[in-house]
């Protein structure tokens, strides 16, 4: 059979703008988080759970690991398409990162409200 | 002057070498394409593409150590001996430093490179106002030698969808120009995670490009048009 050459999947632009305001999610919570470690050097046991306690915070984290995932899918798939090239070989790993993130979200979840 | 030059012919070589060169240069022998010319004298067989040998026609691109480059417009006195001279990275090679660029314009005349407009043609010419004249400065210049292709890892990886810098310049060239009324669906054929979203904007195209141009700013502001009619 003759291999065509498809392209014209017609997206990427929606991902290219995703993994740029994930950057900025993930930037923001990165300060956040350096600048209450450089107020309390040593949090311990008590000030950890303190500052993770409140729903805000908690919420806060859960956006945080969101925009990481969803970064990381859309990075792992640019990957993926530079180097993995056989379509069937490349869905399977699709799938696998997909269901992997989707697990860690709801570890996510029960992390941080299961205290 | 001391060179090392890629030799490959694939009808009688198994696998490419590196051979040395030795050239004495006289006091008129100041770009890398007069000591190729030169070279060529000492030994017919070396190929290498040429044209214009002033910058304009971008026949001559090649790798000049590690780096892609035009040879009519490199000083011989800004390199680092021995030189280093291969064909450009990522295409097929013909022979020597002359690459097989079918690919290259291929992704060229993907997207269009001509004016498209479907009122009648007036009676002299179209006219724009010098603002918008001035849009296509810093894209027209492109002379298309690949350099900056070639430099593009992502080009390197997917040749056969990757538009590439070069047609990508071209391609915002012609979206930039007001005479044109085919904007949407160039906009709507680079919607494509190959075409376009295959550029991670590390601008090796910016760092090589023989013409000071930039396609990644162009690439950028393709972009910056899609979000424009998405939001």
């Amino acid at each position: 059979m003759v291999n065509r050459m498809v392209t014209g999947a017609h997206y990427g632009l929606r991902d290219w703008l995703a993994q740029r305001v994930t950057a900025v999610a993930i930037a923001a919570y990165s300060i956040f988080v350096g600048a209450w470690l450089l107020l309390h050097p040593q949090p311990g046991y008590d000030g950890w759970t303190g500052l993770f306690s409140s729903n805000v915070m908690r919420t806060f984290s859960l956006l945080f690991l969101l925009a990481v995932f969803y970064h990381a899918w859309i990075g792992v798939r640019d990957i993926v398409m530079d180097y993995v090239k056989p379509a069937f070989i490349r869905l399977a790993i699709h799938v696998v990162v997909i269901l992997l993130l989707v697990l860690y979200t709801l570890w996510s979840v029960q992390i941080l409200w299961g205290m | 002057m001391k060179f090392r030059i890629y030799r490959y012919n694939p009808e009688t070589d198994g696998r490419p070498a590196m051979r040395d060169y030795e050239l004495d240069l006289e006091s008129g022998d100041r770009m890398l394409l007069d000591a190729l010319m030169l070279l060529k004298e000492q030994d017919d067989s070396l190929g290498f593409r040429k044209s214009c040998r002033e910058g304009v026609c971008g026949s001559d691109a090649i790798n000049i150590n590690g780096r892609n480059g035009l040879a009519c417009i490199t000083p011989l006195s800004s390199l680092k001996q021995p030189i280093e001279l291969r064909p450009l990275p990522g295409l097929p090679v013909i022979r020597d430093l002359i690459v097989d660029m079918t690919q290259f314009f291929k992704q060229y005349h993907s997207i269009k490179p001509y004016l498209v407009n479907n009122d009648p043609p007036p009676e002299t010419e179209r006219l724009q106002s010098p603002a918008a004249r001035a849009e296509l400065d810093g894209l027209y210049e492109c002379i298309l030698c690949a350099c900056c292709s070639t430099s593009c890892p992502s080009f390197w990886w997917n040749p056969d969808k990757f538009v590439g810098p070069a047609g990508l310049l071209q391609a915002y060239r012609f979206i930039a120009d007001t005479r044109d009324q085919a904007t949407a669906e160039r906009l709507d054929y680079l919607e494509d995670p190959y075409r376009l979203f295959r550029c991670h904007t590390i601008m090796s195209c910016v760092e090589v490009c023989p013409k000071g141009l930039n396609p990644t700013e162009a690439i950028g502001k393709i972009k910056d048009l899609m979000v424009k009619r998405m939001v």
